[in-house]
């Protein structure tokens, strides 16, 4: 089969500014009018990440004589449904024929194909649009072609399932036919592209669609990180600093190299502390196979010297959050008059939440392979970042940049983990030292779990105050929880504005007096992000806590639930606050809309019947929260027996984003959410002593199993909504969850869950 | 020198026979659908059959099969059709989907012994699969609809 790429001669550039453009849906993409176009305005969305986007159709499409479409997937897929989701975008907006389309994964080149760091749940949200103007383009020259061929007015031809017709005559060209003419004709300029009316789409915003790995997955063709397999190949496992910022004092080689089929090792140096994503070096241990490898590392003797983080131990650190939260922290947002409204409230309500360190721990472990020949690198791996992998694999090599190759695996499983490319870094070390031999590093769990960039530690104190009728009017919030740029940079004390921008300061609640403040916490570990990032614990915290006010004022959680929200308005907090980092987009575009978090309220409550009749024991519990510019909502029914044994028969969850691509995959993707929100309720949590993980696999780090998921999980998505732009859903499932689970579980028996995770808390 | 048959075909091993099975599947032959998730049996990700029953491979040395019959999740059906593999399919069960081997592989070895289990004979077979997007309400679904086919 051969394929003939679209090409053309009109400048790329004149598809490349995706800053104009035409139809009623776009407008939410353009900038608030009246504001100059200049370089140095603020950028936002797709345009303010690293090399933006692209929607040059000759980048993404291509068309083989046959008629079969290749469709580049330039976003990395772990589980989210990327891989279905954008190629169905642009086969939707190019009439192609999906059973005709072939996906093509995308190296690591975000010059070619723009941004490719797939986290922040932004992947719908910032390339819905270039995926729309890339088929469109393609439709359009499609069109032209056989316009061309059969000497007719572009206005006699149309476009429809994989051909072109000619209105007048009937007649019919097929793609395949028109690849090659097709590809002669210009790319439209992005002002004169035709995008869809939604009414037309055919796939966008449908159901039916299968998941494009489903063959290869169910079978065992499909290949994560860890599945690379090369001829001659060679396996290496890792001998890490089990203590951040310890380094290798002596090992004895003589008895790893003694394992049969140990062949070699090699030092990885271990950085600076603040590492940022690089390797915290060790020594690997290469050998003909992975068992050998594992081997060879337990008979390594490593002696490591710890340094400064040796210390860090759990529940003094907690101990520590605790007494700097419950002291005057910096203020990051404030209304009204905080001190006066307390001190003149009829009813105080205080609370302390505590949410550990969580692994992300992916079903698979991290693992990359890579082989350095001929002065130049090539590397295969799971990574949510494969240009940070790209280049920081260049930088450790010392080569140039078009020395480099990443090849993009499918990943099993990110969460944020992936994003965090070092394990990539450690294969191209290791592959150096190789002779032009491929080495796969292999992560064991104990590994994964014991090396991870972890979900912060955080002590939310909360305290409330409620006049004579129950309503709250002071609220007082100190957020104190090491933050996840002390990977960049030294001691940075306070949460950057990006983690404040997660559910604290955008506390969308209609409380007069307000005040916010976040303390100041050393990090001891790597922090790194974890899906919904800081909504875990500011969301954990302050929905818990309205349940806490509804019951001081006796009222019904979800009635006073909105009566928090207040009623519907945009809530400005670009006003109230500095620095309000909105997910990184325009607030103008993505404002916080209180009406719709009242609508998946209403909605989770509505479905769930809320107030119906339970029997003895059971209880509703409601949580709701906007993350990723997604509103959701969640209902759990909780059950806790006379032993204190947990059950949770029923979860209903209301999401509202917007517009989107698949619904299947919102409900998976929510599904999803609902058992990682149990999981982090029920189980989780990462543990120090002597600075280092307490934890290492699946036996001691419990994670959801099937026996604890919910009887059913309703996911109830709001229709589509094509005025509003498209939202985000891999991570805005997962912050309600807990909260709306232990608000149940206190409707249930009355207990008041404010630790993290559940553990033995309820037995009795 | 141990004889073993994997997915149909004859093997002959002369490695370290205390490698599991997981390992001599995946580097040896290169056969990466069985998958490596805990190497401790505390996640299921490398379920196999070793004579029909449903086995950790990260826990079985290679000596431990000696003359036994090993299928992997690319040998449960020569075209992956298996009732399960469908349902999985029509269902849209996978998320990440590196789990989802091991998961049929132990479903499959369920529907063996109980064509038409009940959630709670789902339970107790599948406790020990892990699957970290969280798929199970509908791995549970896909389970049922393939017994109800069968």
């Amino acid at each position: 089969m051969t394929h003939s790429s679209i090409e053309n001669v009109s400048r790329r550039d004149l598809l490349k500014g995706v800053g104009v453009m035409g139809g009623f849906i776009l407008a939410a993409g353009l900038p608030p009018i009246g504001r100059a176009r200049a370089d140095d305005a603020p950028k936002y969305g797709r345009d303010g990440m690293p090399h933006g986007s692209v929607n040059d159709p000759r980048v993404f499409i291509s068309i083989a004589n046959d008629g079969t479409v290749s469709i580049v997937c330039h976003r990395s897929d772990m589980g989210q449904g990327v891989r279905t989701g954008m190629p169905l975008i642009v086969a939707d907006e190019m009439e192609a024929d999906w059973a005709r389309v072939k996906v093509v994964q995308a190296l690591g080149d975000e010059v070619t194909y723009g941004n490719q760091d797939t986290d922040g749940s932004r992947s719908t949200r910032h390339f819905m649009l270039p995926m729309r103007q890339c088929g469109a383009a393609a439709r359009m020259m499609l069109e032209g072609a056989a316009a061309k061929r059969w000497s007719v007015a572009l206005t006699d031809v149309e476009a429809k399932n994989h051909e072109v017709v000619n209105k007048k005559t009937g007649a019919k060209l097929g793609y395949g036919e028109l690849s090659a003419a097709a590809a002669g004709m210009a790319v439209p300029a992005v002002e004169a592209l035709k995008l869809k009316d939604p009414a037309q789409f055919r796939y966008i915003g449908k159901e039916g669609t299968k998941i494009v790995d489903g063959f290869d997955i169910t079978t065992g063709r499909a290949r994560y990180g860890q599945d690379v397999f090369l001829p001659g190949m060679k396996f290496a496992v890792v001998a890490r600093p089990p203590v951040l910022g310890g380094k290798l004092k002596s090992y004895d080689e003589s008895t790893a190299m003694a394992v049969p089929g140990v062949e070699k090792l090699v030092r990885i140096p271990s950085p600076e502390i603040p590492s940022a994503f690089l390797p915290l070096g060790g020594i690997a241990v290469v050998a003909s196979n992975t068992y050998a490898a594992i081997k060879g590392r337990e008979a390594l003797k490593v002696v490591w010297d710890d340094g400064p983080n040796a210390t860090y131990e759990s529940k003094a650190y907690r101990a520590d959050l605790e007494a700097t939260a419950r002291k005057p922290g910096l203020v990051v947002r404030k209304a009204g008059d905080l001190d006066a409204a307390m001190a003149g409230a009829a009813k105080k309500v205080e609370a302390e939440y505590y949410i550990p360190h969580i692994a992300h721990a992916t079903m698979e472990p991290p693992a990359a392979t890579a082989v350095v020949k001929d002065g130049a690198c090539e590397v295969w791996t799971s990574v949510q970042s494969p240009q940070a992998a790209h280049d920081l694999c260049a930088k450790a090599l010392g080569l140039a940049s078009e020395k480099v190759k990443v090849n993009v695996t499918l990943l099993g499983g990110g969460f944020g983990r992936k994003s965090k490319p070092d394990f990539a870094v450690e294969a191209a070390i290791v592959a150096k030292e190789m002779n032009g031999t491929p080495v796969k590093v292999v992560w064991t769990r104990e590994d994964d779990i014991q090396h991870d960039f972890y979900h912060t530690v955080s002590l939310e104190r909360l305290v409330g105050g409620l006049d004579a009728s129950g309503k709250t009017v002071a609220w007082l919030h100190n957020s104190t929880a090491p933050t996840i740029t002390s990977i960049f940079k030294p001691d940075p004390k306070h949460e950057a504005p990006f983690e404040l921008g997660m559910g604290l300061i955008d506390n969308p609640f209609n409380v007069d007096n307000m005040r916010i403040e976040n303390g100041e916490a050393p990090a001891h570990t790597r922090i790194g992000w974890y899906r919904s990032v800081s909504n875990i614990s500011h969301a954990f915290a302050i929905q818990s806590f309205a349940g806490e006010l509804a019951a001081a004022a006796g009222r019904d959680q979800k009635d006073y639930l909105l009566d928090l929200i207040g009623p519907p308005r945009l809530v400005e907090v670009s006003k109230a606050v500095d620095n309000f980092w909105d997910y990184g987009e325009n607030v103008q575009v993505y404002p916080i809309d209180a009406g719709r978090l009242r609508k998946v309220v209403e909605l989770a409550a509505e479905k769930s019947g809320w107030g119906r009749k339970l029997p003895p024991r059971h209880g509703l519990g409601i949580a709701a929260h906007r993350s990723f510019v997604t509103y959701v909502a969640a209902v759990v029914e909780a059950a806790v027996d006379e032993k204190g044994n947990l059950s949770i028969p029923r979860v209903d969850v209301a999401v509202d984003c917007g517009h989107f691509v698949n619904p299947d995959r919102i409900r998976s993707q929510i599904e999803g959410a609902v058992i990682m929100g149990i999981g982090l309720a029920m189980n989780t949590q990462i543990t120090f002593k002597d600075g280092k993980v307490m934890q290492s696999n699946f036996d001691d780090y419990e994670v959801t199993r099937m026996p604890e998921m919910p009887g059913v999980t309703n996911v109830h998505i709001t229709p589509a909504n094509y005025a509003l732009p498209p939202g985000g859903i891999g991570e805005p499932g997962v912050p309600p969850i807990a909260p709306a689970l232990t608000n149940a579980i206190y409707a249930a028996i009355g207990k008041r869950i404010r630790t993290l995770p559940i553990g033995q808390q309820l037995a009795a | 020198m141990v004889a073993l048959r994997v997915n149909g075909q004859e093997k002959n091993f002369d490695g370290d026979p205390s490698m599991p099975v997981l390992w001599y599947v995946r580097d040896i032959l290169g056969m990466t659908g069985t998958k490596f998730g805990c190497g401790v049996a505390a996640c299921g990700a490398c379920t196999i059959h070793v004579d029909g029953e449903a086995v950790l491979a990260c826990q079985t040395p290679v000596s431990a099969v000696s003359g036994k019959t090993i299928t992997t999740i690319e040998g449960l059906d020569p075209n992956g059709n298996h009732p399960l593999q469908v349902a999985w399919r029509d269902l849209n069960v996978p998320q990440c989907g590196y789990c989802q081997a091991g998961q049929i592989m132990q479903a499959a070895a369920l529907l063996k012994d109980k064509p038409h289990p009940t959630d709670a004979d789902i339970d107790e077979a599948m406790y020990r699969n892990i699957c970290r997007c969280g798929a199970y309400q509908r791995i549970r679904a896909a389970i049922h609809q393939a017994a109800k086919g069968a």
